[in-house]
């Protein structure tokens, strides 16, 4: 079951139509929103998973070609298109803490750098695409993805995306850019376990923090 | 069927010739227009344009090779020409479209040539599929450290903060967005900005072929969506070490006069990495569009090359 209509907000990037769900307003519903970005090939949840405690309201992006998100024709994905996404939701939403699984806790690297001012603290968290396709290309081929029954996710964007080349020092740039202009001490959380190459860099950059998904979610949310 | 518009032309440079065939081809789902010049039955090349531009930019230069004895296929690439403007583009998904392309062609293998953004895109397609190359001809087209102004939108070496917000502003403004409408006068002067060591001449036949008379003007038939510039983790030195494996002939082609739209790539900058054997030839005087304003030269260069 897809998250009602009702609570979908649609945003417009380029030609793609973006679904917003909203899943709840919290206790208090003028507190911060989070904004939850799923992982490669998922969607935002139904409703806000249980270990996600957050005061205040909710939101999740469907990424281009995810969800109920328009399906472009002929792919073409990149991160930098979905960090765009992220960009028109929060044109949208306002000022916002991500909490980013996979592929959701790159794009909120990225777009914490290019709206510092918007991003209230990314926490970054496990789920599909955290790797994308490694640190450099590898031996050149033209995807072609297999037909699949279901049309959403595209499968283009589960074979693009999970080719995306990731660089350590391309990451650290990001944050750099964050720690420079966000008005936090603490605008970065590392909670994944794993670390692919990038995140380690991530990691290790001074002003970074790490924890568990629930202690940075409470520190952001107590700001 | 190509309708023949020259008695309306306002320019008509010497030795133009329109596509003879078009056809399209499905790249999973988006329209690509193909242009061909030649006896269809003659050995085939492939023919790639610069970012920006479309196959009709070719209309002086793809008839001379066709007239030394081939079938010069090109194409517009996504979002270019007659091909349909895309949700999305990348530059996988544009080596995709041109895999389609050479995916009609007799299996066998043929010359890659590209111009630009196009030479770099065959130079990847040759790494991709080397049963199919025969040849590979780069036209200003060898990456450097140095800007790329027409590689697509996020495929930059360059990651600069302002870009960044140049890039995500753009965005913002895309729905519904159309070209400025003008006169062909107009057009072509705004692209020479662009191309300043162009003919007027040659502009405005450009404007007559590359763009569509509207109501209220003309308007370039590029997606007015797409954009120079931009960011992401691409960086010219994977290109460039894929050269020196390349088990083919190769003909490199440099207009050593810096200019907008070129790449600034020097000699120096891409001899390294040339595989055994490879020809490189500077060309003096010449800028980045090499078979533009020296079309017989560089065309004669090819066909002796690949005698």
């Amino acid at each position: 079951m897809s998250p009602a209509d009702s609570d979908t907000i649609w945003v417009r990037h380029n030609r793609i139509d973006l679904a917003i769900h909203h899943l709840t307003n919290g206790s208090d519903p003028t507190h911060r929103p989070l904004l939850l970005l799923h992982g490669l090939g998922e969607r935002t949840p139904d409703e806000v998973p249980p270990s996600v405690r957050w005061p205040g309201p909710v939101y999740g992006l469907d990424f281009t070609g995810h969800g109920q998100s328009t399906i472009p024709v002929g792919g073409g994905y990149t991160s930098e298109i979905l960090v765009g996404d992220v960009d028109a939701s929060l044109e949208q939403l306002g000022e916002v803490t991500i909490l980013g699984r996979g592929l959701g806790a790159y794009i909120g690297l990225l777009i914490a750098a290019a709206r510092p001012q918007q991003v209230m603290g990314v926490v970054m968290s496990d789920g599909p695409g955290l790797v994308g396709g490694g640190i450099h290309p590898g031996s050149p081929s033209v995807p072609f993805p297999a037909p699949w029954a279901s049309n959403t996710p595209d499968p283009f964007a589960l074979l693009e995306l999970a080719r995306d080349v990731r660089p350590p020092d391309y990451a650290q740039t990001y944050v750099r850019f964050v720690l420079e202009s966000s008005k936090l001490d603490r605008a970065l959380m590392v909670c994944a376990v794993a670390r692919p190459e990038w995140l380690a860099a991530v990691a290790a950059e001074p002003g970074v923090g790490q924890g568990t998904v629930d202690e940075a979610l409470q520190f952001y949310a107590e700001l | 069927m190509v309708p023949d518009l020259t008695s309306e032309f306002l320019a008509q440079p010497d030795g133009v010739r329109r596509p003879d065939r078009r056809r399209v081809v499905d790249s999973a789902g988006v329209k690509i227009s193909v242009a061909e010049w030649g006896d269809e039955q003659a050995p085939a090349m492939l023919l790639a344009h610069g970012g920006f531009d479309f196959a009709e930019t070719l209309n002086r230069f793809a008839p001379m090779l066709a007239d030394g004895g081939y079938r010069v296929v090109s194409w517009d690439q996504r979002g270019h020409g007659e091909s349909a403007w895309a949700h999305l583009y990348s530059w996988e998904a544009d080596i995709r479209d041109a895999a389609s392309v050479l995916a009609t062609l007799p299996d066998e293998p043929l010359p890659f040539i590209g111009h630009s953004k196009g030479g770099s895109m065959v130079m990847h397609l040759a790494n991709v599929a080397p049963h199919r190359v025969s040849a590979l001809v780069n036209l200003d087209g060898l990456p450097s450290g140095n800007n790329m102004p027409d590689v697509s939108e996020l495929e930059r070496t360059r990651m600069q903060r302002d870009e960044m917000d140049r890039w995500l502003a753009h965005r913002r403004t895309l729905s519904d967005k159309q070209r400025r409408p003008g006169t062909v006068q107009e057009l072509a002067e705004r692209r020479g900005r662009m191309n300043p060591r162009l003919t007027t001449e040659w502009l405005q036949y450009l404007v007559q072929v590359g763009a569509r008379q509207e109501a209220d003007g003309w308007r370039w038939k590029l997606d007015p969506t797409m954009r120079m510039g931009g960011f992401g983790p691409w960086r010219p030195e994977w290109s460039m070490l894929r050269l020196p494996g390349l088990g083919v002939p190769m003909l490199g082609v440099m207009g050593l006069e810096i200019e907008v739209m070129g790449w600034g790539s020097r000699p120096s900058d891409v001899e390294p990495y040339l595989p055994p054997g490879a020809q490189f030839e500077g060309l003096e005087g010449v800028g980045h569009f090499v078979h533009i304003e020296q079309p017989r030269l560089v065309a004669d260069l090819i066909l002796e090359f690949l005698s």
